[in-house]
């Protein structure tokens, strides 16, 4: 390529969204605000999640769920997390201590990481990198790592199978997500997560002043990333690698106290940095229905440049579709029993793949010609 | 922000994340009892004596799928700057967006090609 064409080429440079927390003081402060904020919401909103997992079990199977702890049973989670912490340690003789240890670590910290380029409302961000969504969904699938190692230092023929079926269907499901994601992308122009909130709040339906979401053009696209996610974070119907009727439980056999505990923090905060994802690409972010501004904003569709009550309501938004999604995500694992894991590999490769990539197909040419 | 106050920021992220991690399981090292007994330490399979070592050779049989993933996520990674500048093309610039599409869906289909082969063959169906 010649270089008077790479430079006409070249989209204009990107300039990140300022975050809210981007203040007038030393950077070291920034970012231990940052930091403070990402920490907070990772062990605040999994618990959330989990109660109403709890719950919504609960009431879907003519339970009640947990009513004990707390005002109706709220506090379930926070008993549990100091029960779990007093445990004792167990770690078979056979197994390869250090790994054994580190494991659940791997599988944590790329689950924090996630949260770093989540927005949650205008300026409720910590970076806007122009890289997002690609950051998001390389960082997401790190976690196997730890599942994949913590399976097999555990020495145990049911680990060692469940770890490597999380590898494999890792790497059934990447292709799907990442695929449906690129049609997004394709949409949006632009790869930053805040960017695609701004594209979707400012995208309307050619000849018309209709504000769409991205869900409406990309339905299938939404379908297959919900599936696909689903599969990554091994939730049920897509939990062949812990399967307890036929592998125990899988990687986490021998694993208990707090680090089974770390391992379960692993998956709802997966719940809730997939769910985020799916509301940032496909549901408009933290606009409560498509054309409706926010409060006291004023930039790209009402959507951006806000007071704080602007910003509170667009976190709270934003945390509603994201515990919607999740009710789901709970609905499917009540309903629906597991897949062999041949008709996983199935699923992905002969229906899942074909079907994003015709996705992107429309959706590249329907960006050409239409939009 | 900079890209080094934006990456920047990431490292600490990692590094406060790991700190977490080792807060905690030192907090459960405080806070544990410890009794270890020969029985509890085995490893676990059904209850009874474990029959040979945890680490024995097993048969993956979707080690076809992992080729097919390398090809197609090498082929991602080539779709996502095409993503971001399809929708900038127009017919000012020195590449039409028709040229970015269709070559695109030749490269793709190319790889398509070779699923379908998989599939004939009957690599993706276990017996």
């Amino acid at each position: 390529m010649n270089v008077e064409l790479t430079a006409s080429l070249s989209p204009a440079v990107f300039v990140p969204a300022p975050s809210a927390f981007d203040l007038d003081v030393a950077f070291g402060i920034t970012v231990a605000i940052k930091v403070a904020f990402i920490l907070a919401l990772f062990l605040v909103v999994p618990l959330v999640v989990g109660y109403m997992e709890h719950k919504a079990m609960g009431r879907l199977q003519h339970r009640r769920g947990p009513v004990a702890a707390g005002p109706f049973g709220t506090l379930q989670l926070v008993a549990d997390g100091i029960k779990f912490i007093q445990k004792e340690d167990v770690i078979p003789a056979a197994a390869d201590r250090k790994v054994f240890a580190l494991a659940p670590g791997l599988a944590l910290v790329p689950a924090i990481l996630v949260f770093l380029v989540l927005p949650f409302g205008p300026g409720v961000w910590a970076v806007d990198l122009e890289l997002g969504l690609f950051y998001a969904l390389a960082i997401s699938s790190v976690s196997v790592l730890g599942v994949m190692m913590g399976g097999w230092a555990s020495a145990n023929k049911f680990s060692l199978i469940g770890g490597l079926r999380a590898g494999a269907q890792l790497i059934a499901y990447e292709l799907p997500l990442i695929l449906a994601a690129i049609a997004v992308a394709v949409q949006a122009g632009t790869l930053s997560l805040v960017g695609i909130v701004e594209a979707q709040a400012t995208f309307t339906l050619p000849g018309t002043d209709l504000n769409l979401w991205f869900v409406f053009p990309q339905i299938l696209g939404f379908v297959i990333f919900f599936l696909a996610s689903l599969a990554e974070l091994s939730r049920p119907p897509f939990d062949m690698p812990i399967a307890d009727s036929e592998l125990v439980f899988g990687y986490m056999t021998e694993y208990t106290g707090i680090k089974f505990a770390m391992y379960l923090l692993t998956e709802y905060a997966g719940m809730v940095s997939m769910s985020a994802l799916m509301v940032v690409l496909y549901l408009g972010g933290w606009q409560l229905l498509p054309g409706v501004g926010l409060p006291g904003c004023e930039g790209a569709g009402g959507m951006f440049d806000c007071g704080w009550l602007g910003a509170i309501g667009g976190v709270v938004i934003t945390l509603a579709k994201i515990l919607i999604l999740t009710f789901i995500m709970v609905w499917a694992r009540v309903a629906y029993p597991r897949l062999r894991e041949d008709q996983l590999q199935r699923l992905s490769w002969l229906v899942l793949v074909p079907l994003s990539l015709i996705n992107l197909a429309v959706i590249a040419i329907a960006k050409v010609v239409v939009f | 922000m900079s890209f080094g106050e934006q990456y920047g920021t990431l490292a600490i992220l990692v590094i406060a994340g790991s700190v977490l991690y080792a807060i905690i399981m030192l907090l459960n090292r405080v806070m544990r009892p410890s009794v270890p007994t020969p029985q509890k330490l085995t490893t676990y399979e059904c209850g009874v004596d474990a029959a040979g070592v945890g680490w024995s050779q097993t048969s993956i049989r979707y080690y076809v799928f992992a080729f097919l993933f390398v090809i197609f996520d090498v082929e991602a990674l080539f779709l996502l700057p095409w993503a971001v500048i399809v929708g900038d093309l127009d017919a000012t610039t020195p590449i039409s967006p028709t040229f970015a599409i269709v070559a695109m869906f030749l490269f793709v289909g190319t790889l398509l090609e070779g699923l379908a082969y998989a599939w004939k063959k009957g690599v993706l169906t276990w017996e």
